[in-house]
């Protein structure tokens, strides 16, 4: 016996928190101009302590201007929906279960572009302006989770395969109406198709986006990882959960309005990137196990580390073009998605 | 108390003092009624039942299928809701209690779902330390010693590393047990246990469950099919028909040939065996 401690947890996460500062400096060093790898862990350490006022380099307007925002909307975006896939794999009780994979990306992408065609037309304080494309970004989420959620379901229970299913037809059913939707509203802020089908990174914001994807993320993480212990009973399934002394309703409507939340705030700055929530939760298991007090925080590490990884090759692949990011975490995460449907009904 | 209680059961009669005196579970004119559909006729109903148990007695409910036995145990677990009546647990009704609340008083052995991701027999059985600790927290050095001496008492304590989906049906059965007997309740409820289990096997349980029952003083409940492990093991039993509880008593009082030639519709011989339990023989039809 080998209980899952709280030291554990943090050499695990310590551990990732590490390599995410590597894969940073790495990130930051490659792109148009070259710096040197030296002069970005000094400088990353002064903007971390606070000191960004000494670095005086003239690239230190490119690193932090350019990259490291960039970056930064990676690590959120990667942790998000790391953290939403997660979730979903364990109130869904189903391994391949993925925002993506679900349509609740297409759905929360759907709510973003509709506040984004709306948002001129509405007369609304400017407070008010820059939260209307999150919320409704989560808004398209619930609205997409609570339908896949019927669709698999079938006399009371969740069937995995016509959930998946239906998450993938309900994905395909969003993504014609967003197709549409871009095609016909001449609108010079809607970000363009490729943007919302396939996700990109390469958006700035202000910074006070930035702030809430930050709010946001803690919020809903901190509000999924205080159910760790449930979701670990609910694994075993619902009726046992229920015996076991687990609020089953109470867990899954909280938990599913989270991992909306995280789904939404990731989609509205990003578009719909997909797999990063099938890819990394896996990975974690393989590596620190599957109880979620400790794969929660391990999997918000490793989707931020694979998010900036995978945009680190978008940008540099084809260069000078660049690829959106859901091109890169597509190309891993079809195929890992086909090797694990395979085995489990093998 | 002699160690072997098969042969002390014909000296006890129910009423004698190794249940103590006060009742543990009253079930009190208890009826539920299931529909698909609100608005439609019920599909299935459980008409008015009333049972009581002491601590350290074993229960068993028997009836065939659709006869409404399972209904009764989810009621008595709390997770369906009655539609008239009520069951007090040491004087609490059941269905007011918290999900927390009842998981520490009531366990619940039924048969499985598949699991999703690997687990260790010591991780599954943790899980019954559950409902006693706070919603985040990691397991305390009790909560191990609970759960390894649950495993203890299944006689599974050498299992306690092996992967869940690598363990045969009957050690699996007994891990289901010690994750129950790790919740350390006051009400034990089984769901037809012996399914897939050899003869060898079943008896192991039952016998588990007479120790059980009487070393930490559970209230045993147990659906099954098995006429005669309920015979030889039962303290009381209650024999159930399309929704209906038919008697309530000992094993004599039920086991009666034209009663169970009725409620299961097979021709069968009773017979009473040495030590006061009775013995059923399905004969064949022919």
């Amino acid at each position: 016996m080998r209980p899952v401690t709280f030291r554990k947890l943090l050499f695990q996460c310590l551990f990732l928190v590490v390599i995410l500062f590597l894969v940073v400096v790495i990130a930051l060093k490659f792109g148009a101009v070259p710096v040197s790898l030296y002069a970005l862990g000094r400088d990353l350490l002064r903007v971390l302590l606070g000191q960004s006022s000494q670095i005086s380099s003239d690239y230190g307007l490119i690193i932090q201007n350019i990259r490291l925002p960039r970056i930064i909307l990676g690590i959120i975006v990667g942790a998000s929906l790391s953290v939403a896939g997660t979730s979903f794999q364990a109130l869904l009780r189903n391994p391949l279960a993925d925002p993506y994979v679900l349509g609740v990306s297409s759905g929360a992408a759907l709510g973003a572009i509709l506040a984004l065609i709306a948002e001129p037309h509405l007369p609304l304080p400017p407070a008010f302006e820059a939260l209307l494309t999150p919320l409704c970004a989560f808004l398209g989420a619930a609205a997409t989770i609570t339908a896949v959620y019927f669709l698999g379901r079938r006399q009371g229970q969740i069937e995995s395969n016509t959930l998946l299913l239906g998450g993938v037809i309900t994905a395909s059913f969003l993504s014609a109406i967003i197709v549409f939707l871009m095609s016909t509203v001449n609108s010079s802020n809607t970000r363009g198709m490729v943007f919302w089908l396939m996700g990109n990174l390469s958006t700035s914001f202000q910074k006070s986006i930035y702030w809430l994807l930050v709010a946001g993320f803690f919020i809903a993480a901190g509000v999924i990882y205080g159910t760790a212990n449930d979701l670990n009973i609910l694994l075993s399934g619902e009726k046992e959960a229920m015996h076991l002394g687990v609020d089953v309703r109470r867990v899954r409507f909280v938990v599913y309005i989270a991992a909306s939340l995280l789904t939404g705030l990731a989609v509205s700055v990003s578009g719909a990137v997909g797999y990063v929530g099938l890819i990394v939760p896996h990975l974690m298991r393989l590596i620190f196990g599957s109880d979620h007090r400790t794969l929660l925080p391990t999997s918000a590490l490793g989707g931020a580390i694979a998010v900036v990884i995978a945009d680190t090759l978008a940008r540099i692949v084809v260069a000078p073009n660049e690829l959106p990011v859901g091109a890169v975490t597509a190309v891993v995460g079809a195929p890992l998605f086909i090797y694990l449907l395979r085995r489990r009904l093998a | 108390m002699s160690p072997n209680r098969s042969s002390a059961a014909p000296r006890t009669p129910p009423e004698s003092p190794r249940f103590g005196t006060e009742i543990r579970l009253a079930v009190e004119q208890v009826s539920y009624a299931y529909s698909a559909n609100p608005s439609q006729a019920p599909l299935f109903t459980l008409e008015a039942t009333s049972f009581q148990a002491r601590p350290g007695e074993i229960v068993t409910i028997l009836g065939p299928n659709a006869s409404g036995k399972s209904t009764l145990l989810q009621l008595i677990a709390g997770v369906l809701n009655p539609l008239s009546g009520r069951i007090l647990l040491n004087g609490f009704v059941i269905h007011s209690l918290s999900p927390r609340a009842r998981a520490q008083r009531i366990a619940m052995v039924q048969q499985e779902s598949r699991l999703l991701f690997p687990a260790r027999v010591w991780e599954f059985v943790l899980q019954g330390r559950h409902a006693h600790g706070r919603s985040l927290r990691f397991e305390s050095k009790d909560d191990m010693l609970i759960a390894q001496n649950a495993l203890m008492q299944v006689g599974a304590a050498e299992l306690s590393d092996r992967l869940m989906d690598q363990i045969s049906g009957g050690e699996k059965q007994r891990v289901i047990l010690a994750r129950a007997l790790a919740q350390q309740p006051l009400l034990l409820l089984l769901d037809e246990p012996t399914l897939h289990l050899d003869i060898a096997a079943q008896v192991g349980l039952f016998d588990a469950l007479r120790r059980l029952a009487a070393r930490n003083r559970y209230t045993v409940i147990v659906v099954t099919h098995e006429l005669n492990l309920a015979a030889e093991y039962a303290d009381q039993i209650l024999l159930m028909q399309s929704g209906r509880c038919l008697r309530v008593g000992p094993p004599t009082a039920i086991f009666q040939r034209e009663l169970l030639e009725q409620v299961f519709q097979v021709p069968l011989k009773v017979e009473m065996r040495g030590h006061g339990r009775p013995r059923v023989t399905i004969l064949s039809n022919s």
